[in-house]
Order: C-alpha cells, then structure tokens, then sequence
C-alpha cells in the first residue's frame, strides 16, 4: 500500500495538467466560437497564423 | 481570405504586425451579421470584407454572428456595411465601446473555468471516494482522506465564491435567498470533513461538497447564458445607434458626439434622419415624422423658428438647429424621469424561485436545528449530533431547486429566441402567466408606421400616372406610399419637367405645359378632409384628393383575435387623432381604443389598471410609451423601437409579425408548469430524504446518489419541454 504515496500525486499531477491546458485553450478563446470553428473546418480557404506573405 | 488563428484574436494587431502599425494605427470595426448560418458564409463574408481597400483582417464568429474587421482608419463601417450588402449579407455596424463595456462574456468564461475546476476535483475526490466506499480501512481510510481534503479545500474556495458572494450580499440586506442554505452546506460539510478527518472519523462529504458545487455552477451557468443571449442582443440593438450630430462653427463642419455640444450650437440635420437634440430651426423648411414621440402616424410641417425635439425625423428638407436644450431640461430626460418614476412605481415582484426560497430556507434550517437538538439530547453526542445536522443540510441543500427552475427558463427563452422572441428580463416568463389585460400602442406596434393608399379615389388612369410619378422624387411617407402602389401595379410614368420640392408642403412641376402640383390641401387651397389624404392638381380639374390608411402589421388581426380568446381584453392607446385610431381598431377587431392619449395619460391608463389590481401587458415603440411600458406588469416592444422603449420593456420582438405575442404567452404557461412540476419534484425528494437524514441513516455515498438522482430528473423534465 505504500506505492500509494507515490501514485496519487502522480495522478492528480496528470489530472491538474488536463486542467491546465483546458483553462489555457479557454483563456485563449478556442471556446468563443464552437459554431464557427465546427464550419470552418469544411472549408478550403487557408485558415492558420500566421499567414504567408503575398 | 484572412489568416489568424482564433489564438491571435485576442492578441492587439500591434504585436502581429509591428510594420503596419508605423503607417497608421489600425482600427477595430464590429459588424452585425444577423443573417449568415453556414460555413459558405463564413468564407463569403470574410473574402468580402478582405477584399475592400485598407481592411487588413476579417474574422467571423459564427457563434455571435459578428465580424470584427482590422482596418486602417480611413474605412468607415457604412462602407463595409455596402460592400455585404452588394454580396448579399445583411450587415449592421455596432459601436465597439458599447459591446465592450458589457463584458457579459468574462463572466460566462469565469463561471466555465469554475465548473471546469469543481469537476476536475470531485472526479478525483469521487475516485478515492469510491475506494473508502469499497471498504477502505484504517490508516488508508485516513490517508485518502487527507488527499481528499487537500484537493477538495482549495477547490471549493475557488469555485463556490459566486454562491458565498451572493449569499453575503443577500445576508447584509437582512434578506435571505437560495445562496445562504448553499453556502452554509458547502462551508459546514468542509468544515465537518475537515474536523473528522482530524479525529480519523469515518465519514467525511469532501465528494459531497465538491458535487453540489459542480451541480450548483452548472445550473448558474445556464441561468447566466440564456441571459446572456438575450442581454448581448439588446446591447447590439443599443449600439446600433451612435448619437452623433454635425455641428457648424464658422465655414466648416464636423460630427461631433452629442455630449460635447453646448446650447447655442449650431447643428446640421440632412433629410431622413433622427434630429439629435431639442432646439430651434435656424434654416429651413420640413416635414416632420413625430410617430415615435407622440404617435401621430402624419408628418407636420415645420419651418423656420419652430421648436423641434430629440427623436423627430426630418424628412423632406435639410435644416439647421440651434441647440436650445441640454441634460436636465430636454425632452429625453424628461422621458427618462417619467420612466424612473413608472418603474419605481412597479412593485418588486417576487418570482417563483425567491417565493420557493422563501418557504424553503427557513424550513430546512428549522430542521437541521431539530435534528442537531434531538441528538444532542437523546445521545449526549455532540459530534454525531454536528454530523446529523450537516447530513441534513448537504442532503437537502438546493441542487435540484437551484437547477429547476433555470433549466426551464434556459430552455424556454432558446425556444423563443428561435422565433424571434427576446426576453431580457429574468422574471418576464413568469409575469407574462399573470397578464390580464392587453395595451397596444398604435403607430408602429399595430401598425407598421407606413401607410398605404386607399383604393377608393377617383381619380383617373392619367391623373393617377401623374400623381405618382409626381411622388416619386419625394421622401415624405404618403408620397413613397403612392409610388410604391403605382410601381406594384406597374402604372406607367409621365414626363415632367422642372421637379422641384417645397418641404413642408409638396412637390410641384410641369407637364404639357401646363403647372401640376402634389401636396397638402392649404398648399392647393382647397378645405381640408378628416384623413390621412394628399391632393393632386392636375392643372385643369379642381384637385382631389389621394386618401391613406395605416397597413396593420402582419397578423394584427388574427393576434387580437387570440388574444381575446385566451381571454385578455386588448385596448388600444394612441397619440394620434380619433379618425385614424378608429379605422385601426375597427381593422384590427379593437372595441375600446382611445385617441390623443400623451404619455402622462398613457402612464397614468396604466397605473389606474394596476392598481385596480389587473395586471396589463403594454406592448408599444416610442418614446411616449416608455413610461406606460416601464408601468406595465410586463412589457414587449418591436425591434424597430427607439432604443429607450426596447431597453425598458421586458421582451423584444425581433420580427415583424405580430403573431409572436399569443404564442409567446403559450409557451409562458408552459414553461410556468414545468417549474411547478420541477419545484415539486424537489420538493417530495425532500421529503422523502430529509427523515432518512434526520434518522442518522445518510452515509457519504447515499448523499452522493441522492444528489446527483434529483438533479438529473430535474434537467430531463425541463429538456422534455423541447419537443411538446
């Protein structure tokens, strides 16, 4: 039972590493548009940054 | 086609292009796009806006149905709006300093890292929970209990401060709502575990404090965004007009924001707009469209020396003001006072869910006290009897209440958002059950504010063909009326010369050399008739006369026939003169309609009602009904309404048929059962959970299943709304 003091950080250090990134991709506002990026993604037109330039 | 991704969206174009920003510094222009819904939009929109010169980024959000253009700062949104317009997409722009300063998407943001958070945790807590369930014994047991704890302390300090905030704030005022049995639940359940866990007790509800408050923000957050949707519109609506005026100093002028004129200015207003301020005409001659501030459906003639106030269209001539009105003294503020004075007067209702807190809160607490007392005294314990009454108060804690009546509303406002119904007012649903008696405005709500011509002239093929291309160069509402008809029946045009307009009076020109004019009766001198009438002079008869009626808006008639079905009186109110009321009523199936109403006797109509205690919904646009509108028990108003009226009344109907409002009442009541049901729902959970607990039979894992059971039935039964 004593690997348990070991797996159980180690598991909520996964799990806050989930949250993490989950907080970050909303901070950067990959959630403002769910409606928009579900359309997007059928669509040709180049859409990355950062652009090439012309 | 732009190039960013949403990533950079947030990031200010200074950082993405440090070259562009030397030249000019960009600006940010927002746009409207009510229309588009599809991935070609999104393309179509943004290669359109990417293609007019100086615009160097274009970016859609479907979800908002916005645009927000990088440009420099020589494009001006009119500019973009036209370039849509010509591929096709409606486009309206909005003032980005309105849409910041709401900020409504921080707060939905925050609450989604919230529940994000608590979910995060009571998965974990749950996990080690679950292993304490299956028998975990001695130190293991305590062990996972101080992991537990250690996750679940900071998490619930962080997540459940909206509900301590509010509960705060309710408890300062000496009020008590749904948030203080939560908070007390949340932070006696912790406190409990903790001290328990010390002590190496067996039970600790770390899981069940951190599920309540995973379950809590869930129903917060769905309260938060159907308010959202609805508040973020009316702000657009709100933005979408920019007061503004064009100011002269000596030779020259320049668009100034209202606030910065001063009494004496000089302003210019061009034909067809808004005047901006009260004042004086200076120069000039117009007709006058007064609909929004009195509800004359006919424009009068003003000319120079008359008084004009904020909100009257000039029509027909360009005119010079002098500011002769600021702030205290004008005729907006004057309104505004009124509409203070209406709501002030409107008594705090009560809405079904404070009315359950009310009946719950003291009940609960009551019972958890008497469960603590009994055994206390029974047992001599005083920590089994601190453990009983925490039991109580976690088992009862308002997860399924708190989720009930939310639920529905989110449900019900996305229903009518779908057919063009706003609701902006978190308690109109529910008033909208109690109304008694129906009062429409006239000129724009029963009507559309345009009239039509009347079939029964007598004039002939030539003198109409006359009439109408006569009409043709005129702005004023009759005259677009007439050559509408005329281009509908595809009357054919004459040949004229020497077309010139006299504001305020008609429009005169030569044909077959001989003068013809169109125009008011004192303008031809001829006795004037009791309608809505232009007369036409063809230069040989004597002149005649063109009457009009006011077109009802679609469904008018039907809608007040529902409506007297459902068995609410409707009454017509209107600022406009006997014989235009009475030939609306009569089309539109109204018995008691009255004329020449202000806005004081519109307010004081309604307040007479209310306190004979029938509760009115007032629906009307202009600025004379806002006060009535602000009175009402519940309040509607068009989209086209002026921006004071949509943000006093309770709900906006964003399209133009009326036909919205019966099925807007229907759904009202339904959305009312579905709380009631969901309300007793909770309510026989309670009753039969709470002995169980008061027993001392609750374990950590009944609480856990008991919570999160009613919460589910609760959502589901507000879902089924949906397809009834």
């Amino acid at each position: 039972m004593n690997v348990l003091v070991f797996l159980i950080p180690v598991s909520v250090l996964i799990g806050a590493l989930w949250l993490f990134g989950f907080v970050w991709a909303a901070r950067r506002g990959q959630f403002d548009d769910p409606d928009g990026n579900s359309a997007r993604i059928l669509s040709p037109d180049y859409d990355e940054a950062p652009k090439p330039e012309e | 086609m732009t190039a960013i991704c949403p990533a950079c969206v947030e990031l200010p174009p200074l950082e993405i292009d440090p070259a562009k920003s030397k030249v000019a510094a960009p600006q940010t222009l927002l746009l409207s796009l009510p229309s588009i819904h599809c991935a070609a939009c999104i393309s179509g929109v943004e290669r359109t806006l990417q293609a007019v010169p100086g615009v160097s980024q274009a970016r859609v959000n479907l979800t908002q149905k916005r645009a927000t253009v990088q440009s420099q700062p020589y494009v001006n949104a009119a500019s973009l709006v036209a370039a849509l317009a010509a591929a096709g997409f409606a486009a309206q722009p909005l003032d980005p300093e309105t849409i910041a300063a709401t900020a409504t998407d921080a707060t939905a943001r925050n609450l989604v890292l919230r529940i994000a958070v608590a979910g995060f945790a009571m998965m974990n807590v749950m996990l080690l929970s679950v292993a304490v369930w299956a028998g975990a014994e001695d130190a293991t047991r305590d062990l996972f209990h101080w992991v537990s704890a250690m996750i679940a302390i900071p998490a619930v300090g962080f997540c459940a401060q909206p509900f301590f905030a509010s509960a705060v704030a309710a408890v300062r005022v000496g009020r008590v709502n749904m948030d203080v049995p939560i908070t007390l639940a949340i932070t006696l359940a912790v406190c409990m575990s903790v001290f328990e866990v010390t002590q190496g007790g067996l039970h600790a509800y770390f899981d069940a404090a951190l599920s309540l408050t995973f379950f809590l923000l869930i129903g917060r957050f769905l309260d938060h965004r159907a308010r959202m949707a609805a508040r973020s519109a009316a702000d657009e609506l709100a933005a979408l007009e920019t007061p503004r005026a064009m100011r002269i100093c000596g030779d020259t002028e320049e668009n100034v924001a209202i606030a910065a004129l001063a009494i004496g200015d000089r302003i210019r207003v061009v034909p067809g707009t808004r005047i901006p301020v009260d004042g004086r005409i200076i120069e000039g001659q117009t007709d006058l469209d007064r609909a929004l501030l009195t509800g004359e459906s006919m424009p009068v003639r003003a000319g120079s020396g008359d008084a004009v106030h904020a909100g009257e269209v000039t029509l027909t001539g360009p005119l010079v003001i002098e500011l002769t009105a600021l702030g205290r003294d004008s005729t907006l503020h004057r309104l505004r006072a009124l509409v203070e004075v209406a709501e002030r007067a409107r008594s705090r209702y009560a809405s079904l869910a404070d009315k359950a807190a009310g009946l719950y809160v003291p009940l609960v607490h009551a019972v958890a006290l008497l469960a603590f007392c009994g055994w206390y005294f029974l047992s001599g314990d005083l920590r089994l009897a601190v453990n009983i009454a925490v039991a109580v108060l976690i088992i009862t804690c308002p997860c399924a209440l708190a989720l009930a009546i939310p639920a529905v509303s989110t449900v019900a406002t996305g229903r009518l958002f779908r057919r063009g119904i706003l609701v902006k007012s978190p308690t109109a649903l529910e008033r909208l059950c109690d109304v008694d008696q129906v009062v429409f405005d006239k000129t724009g709500t029963l009507t559309k504010g345009t009239p039509s011509l009347d079939e029964g002239h007598g004039l002939s093929q030539a003198q109409f063909a006359l009439a109408a291309t006569l009409a043709r160069g005129s702005a004023h509402p009759l005259a677009r009326a007439l050559a509408d008809t005329a281009r509908r029946r595809g009357t054919p045009s004459v040949v004229l010369s020497q077309v010139c307009e006299y504001p305020g009076r008609g429009v005169e020109a030569v044909f077959e050399g001989r003068r013809v004019r169109l125009g008011s009766a004192d303008w031809l001198g001829v006795p004037g008739i009791d309608r809505l009438a232009t007369w036409v002079d063809d230069g040989q008869l004597p002149p005649l006369p063109l009457c009009f009626n006011d077109t009802l808006r679609e469904g008018a008639a039907e809608t007040v026939a529902r409506l007297e079905a459902m068995g609410l009186p409707v009454t017509l109110l209107s600022g406009d003169n006997a014989a235009n009321v009475a030939h609306v009523a009569g089309q539109a199936g109204i018995a008691l309609a009255l004329s020449n109403v202000g806005p004081e006797e519109k307010l004081a109509y309604i307040s007479k009602l209310s306190d004979a205690g029938i509760r009115v919904l007032m629906v009307g646009d202009g600025l004379n009904d806002t006060a009535a509108l602000g009175a009402a028990h519940v309040s509607a108003s068009p989209a086209a309404a002026v921006d004071a009226s949509r943000a006093v009344a309770d709900v906006v109907l964003l399209r133009d048929d009326l036909r919205a409002l019966p099925d807007m009442l229907d759904l009202a009541h339904l959305a009312r059962r579905r709380m009631r049901q969901n309300l007793w729902i909770a309510a026989i959970y309670n009753a039969v959970a709470v002995p169980v607990a008061v027993l001392g039979f609750v374990t950590p894992l009944i609480a856990a299943l008991a919570m999160s059971g009613s919460s589910i039935f609760v959502s589901l039964n507000a879902v089924r709304m949906k397809s009834s």
